[in-house]
């Protein structure tokens, strides 16, 4: 009885798993531009995972190996939005933009913006007026 | 069950590796190369126990630590590649 349940709550997780990644890959492979590429593999990613890894722990049981899927899951969880994070900062601090400012402003401001992101103390002169104008 | 996440997770790691041939910038290639090592985690454990032998999850373990670690490394290199060409003190300020 428990052992049909726990096959069929384990087949459901793995399902799902399989639902969301490849909505992720689909999204991956699809979508127009670069940062919404990323939000569709740096959530799917951490979604599928856990889906299903959990549908693997039902179908291990009491045993070592629920120990070690833990364990990946566990690792998952720390890596994979850190990895995401570092990919959107790398993108920002290089020359692949935020896609709707103007490209023109881009080059002229891309220095004193990146100067700004990563110095904050140093700022206090005319800088923010013509940075609101590159946001918009 | 297993059958069917073992195909679906080929699937994706196809249209990873897609998406990883046709990106047009480097980013794009590191974040399609980023999940393809996440979904090989996921095929190693479920491939452990397809065979019925849960010890190969150690592997999985392994190449967990080593995905991050390459996606990490590859960035750092390629982050002030692009605009950073012409003003080498503050690359080296960061």
């Amino acid at each position: 009885m428990i052992d049909t349940l726990l096959s069929y709550a384990s087949g459901l997780l793995l399902l799902l798993g399989c639902f969301f990644m490849l909505t992720g890959a689909i999204g991956l492979l699809r979508f127009p531009d670069y940062y919404s590429r990323m939000h569709a593999a740096g959530i799917t990613d951490t979604l599928a995972t856990f889906l299903i890894i959990s549908g693997l722990m039902l179908a291990a049981g009491w045993s070592l190996a629920l120990f070690k899927l833990g364990l990946i899951m566990l690792f998952i969880f720390f890596t994979s939005p850190t990895a995401s994070h570092a990919l959107a900062r790398s993108a920002q601090l290089s020359a692949l933009r935020l896609p709707h400012m103007p490209a023109e402003a881009t080059h002229k401001n891309n220095k004193r913006t990146r100067t700004m992101a990563t110095s904050e103390s140093n700022t206090a002169g005319p800088e923010p007026e013509t940075a609101v104008d590159t946001r918009t | 069950m297993l059958n069917a996440t073992l195909i679906a997770l080929l699937v994706v790691m196809a249209l990873a590796l897609t998406r990883a041939v046709l990106g047009p910038t480097i980013h794009d290639r590191i974040l399609a190369v980023n999940m393809f090592g996440t979904k090989t985690v996921l095929l190693i454990a479920v491939i452990c126990f397809t065979l019925g032998e849960p010890e190969y999850l150690d592997i999985a373990l392994v190449y967990a630590l080593i995905n991050f670690v390459s996606v990490i490394g590859v960035l750092r290199y390629f982050e002030f590649r692009n605009s950073n060409a012409d003003s080498t003190p503050e690359a080296t300020r960061d």
